[in-house]
């Protein structure tokens, strides 16, 4: 199967592992990649509250870009749940208004380029997982199942809400995640607030109204003694990693649980190396949850201070 | 005093078309298709959803009914908008199926246009927006370090310093954070494409519109 992919700034930078991570589980998917040329950003939920026309002319660029790319009406997969939100609600409002179609457009034709609404399809990585090549496909190349292993699937916001495109699972209580997880083998916990938000840029604007968020969702999966939380968004994945020791602070929690991409996890029950997917770069190790399905931690790289052996010490003569 | 009496044509009201009420403003300035904000019954549904609702100095069902009431200067300069999190609980919950998260995104840009933001206790919060849309106008990418850096310092920066040596070098040391920002290759067609949407959108409201 053939799709364009649209990676999106988080996936080149600080969510390199789900980018990793989503390349080499995208051979046993049978997937092919082909990356939109020179995309810009998508421009996140900041550029909508400064200007109206430029933010869907940013979007629109890129929608333009995979049209020309696009052969035969492949699919444009964005794994970020921003990025989707973005590019799926720009075109279902460009479909939506003629009139800022055609405002777009004379935007758009500035840099020689135009976008006729409807033509690209954008969806999620996660729903061309589960439903393009399906649970069976996904089972069938399951080598090292996450036997043991308790999961908290978590979802967040826009990849389910508001579904502009199309719904392909519940906005309130989603299920697609769970299932594909209990496919890799792992113990899917119960997880009520796998569709509550992560706070978003909160962490930035206001830290107190975002840890609140981030530690009802951290006591949520560790009440259901979660080992691991499973994530399909680079915001949610840098919220619950990046600033657990901020609420453990706040709150005088000890949480300790390290935030996975659904990818990675994927790449771990298909037999992939932890490092080729991307394993060491978050901030809580995932190391003792690699160790409990036996799987060889990456080795963290190596301190480039001389060991004590090799500096010239004094030594004490010795007592005859 | 009978009708009779009233003067009409000494009346101090011009005889143009009447003033475009504020709901009629913020309808008019949001994209897609009808957004459905007369549809609002006043029910709380959103409000009751809402993740930082208790952080809102008014809740977006009251903001509904405060745009009804046409009390503009109250509305724009309220934190509520700036505390969206854009996760649409609101937009999905919505009885009316009223697009609430797109009426906030409306306020934003209202706010900042109008300059009512910098009034507002959320006053900070613009700047991150602004600061995120001018690394995209330049590079045609996000820059996380150039805008953490310039946000913080600006607003926080005792708190700039503690992020840069503690989760800042963590991000670094990991391989998380570009410490210059990458730029996009057809930079000046990006920037050809943005600069004609600004014209279009000046030209919109100096006819009268609200682009």
């Amino acid at each position: 199967m053939k799709y364009n992919y649209y990676p999106g700034c988080s996936l080149e930078r600080n969510a390199s592992a789900y980018h990793d991570s989503t390349m080499a589980v995208a051979k046993p998917l049978g997937i092919e990649f082909q990356e939109v040329n020179d995309c810009n950003c998508c421009g996140a939920v900041e550029f909508m509250a400064i200007d109206k026309m430029q933010a869907y002319a940013l979007i629109a660029r890129n929608l333009s870009l995979a049209e020309q790319q696009m052969s035969n009406g492949e699919n444009l997969v964005a794994p970020c749940s921003a990025c989707f939100l973005n590019l799926s609600k720009c075109d279902a409002y460009l479909s939506a208004s003629p009139a800022l179609a055609d405002k777009v457009n004379k935007a758009l034709a500035a840099g020689g380029m135009h976008y006729t609404p409807g033509q690209v399809h954008t969806r999620h990585l996660l729903d061309v997982a589960v439903n393009d090549v399906g649970y069976d496909a996904i089972a069938k190349k399951v080598s090292k199942p996450l036997y043991g292993l308790r999961v908290a699937p978590y979802y967040g916001c826009l990849i389910v809400r508001p579904g502009f495109l199309d719904k392909f699972d519940d906005p309130e209580y989603p299920t697609s995640l769970d299932k594909l997880m209990r496919t890799l083998g792992a113990t899917v916990v119960d997880f009520p607030m796998k569709a509550h938000c992560c706070g978003g840029h909160m962490t930035q604007i206001s830290e107190p109204v975002a840890l609140y968020m981030i530690h009802q969702l951290l006591k949520n999966a560790a009440d259901y003694e979660a080992d691991v939380i499973t994530t399909i968004c680079p915001m949610c994945q840098l919220n619950l990693d990046a600033y657990q020791h901020n609420v453990n602070k706040a709150y005088g929690t000890h949480y300790n649980i390290p935030i996975l991409y659904f990818t990675q996890l994927m790449g771990l029950a298909f037999g992939l190396s932890a490092k080729k997917l991307g394993f060491g770069k978050e901030f809580i190790s995932a190391a003792p949850a690699l160790i409990k399905i036996g799987v060889k931690p990456p080795k963290k790289p190596k301190k480039k201070r001389p060991s004590k052996q090799e500096l010239p010490m004094p030594v004490m003569p010795e007592e005859e | 005093m009978t009708i009779d009496t009233l003067d009409i044509a000494a009346s101090p009201m011009p005889a143009t078309v009447p003033k475009r009420s504020f709901l009629q403003e913020v309808i008019e300035d949001t994209p897609g298709s009808d957004p459905r904000f007369e549809m609002c019954i006043q029910c709380g549904t959103c409000g009751g959803s809402c993740p930082s609702g208790p952080d809102m100095e008014y809740s977006p069902r009251r903001i509904f009914a405060m745009i009804k009431a046409d009390m503009r200067e109250e509305v724009l300069k309220s934190n509520t908008f700036w505390y969206c999190v854009s996760c649409y609980y609101c937009m999905a919950r919505c009885p009316q199926q009223v697009h609430i998260t797109d009426l906030m995104y409306t306020l934003k840009r209202k706010a900042v246009r109008e300059g009512y933001c910098r009034k507002s206790t959320a006053s900070d919060a613009p700047d991150f927006s602004e600061f995120f849309a001018d690394a995209v106008l330049k590079y045609g990418r996000s820059f996380e370090l150039g805008l953490a850096t310039r946000y913080h310092l600006r607003h926080h920066p005792l708190g700039a310093i503690k992020m840069a040596t503690g989760m800042g070098l963590e991000m670094m040391r990991k391989g998380r954070m570009d410490l210059t920002p990458r730029r996009i290759k057809n930079v000046d067609q990006l920037q050809a494409i943005l600069s004609k949407a600004e014209e279009i959108a000046r030209q919109e409201r100096e006819q009268g519109g609200v682009a």
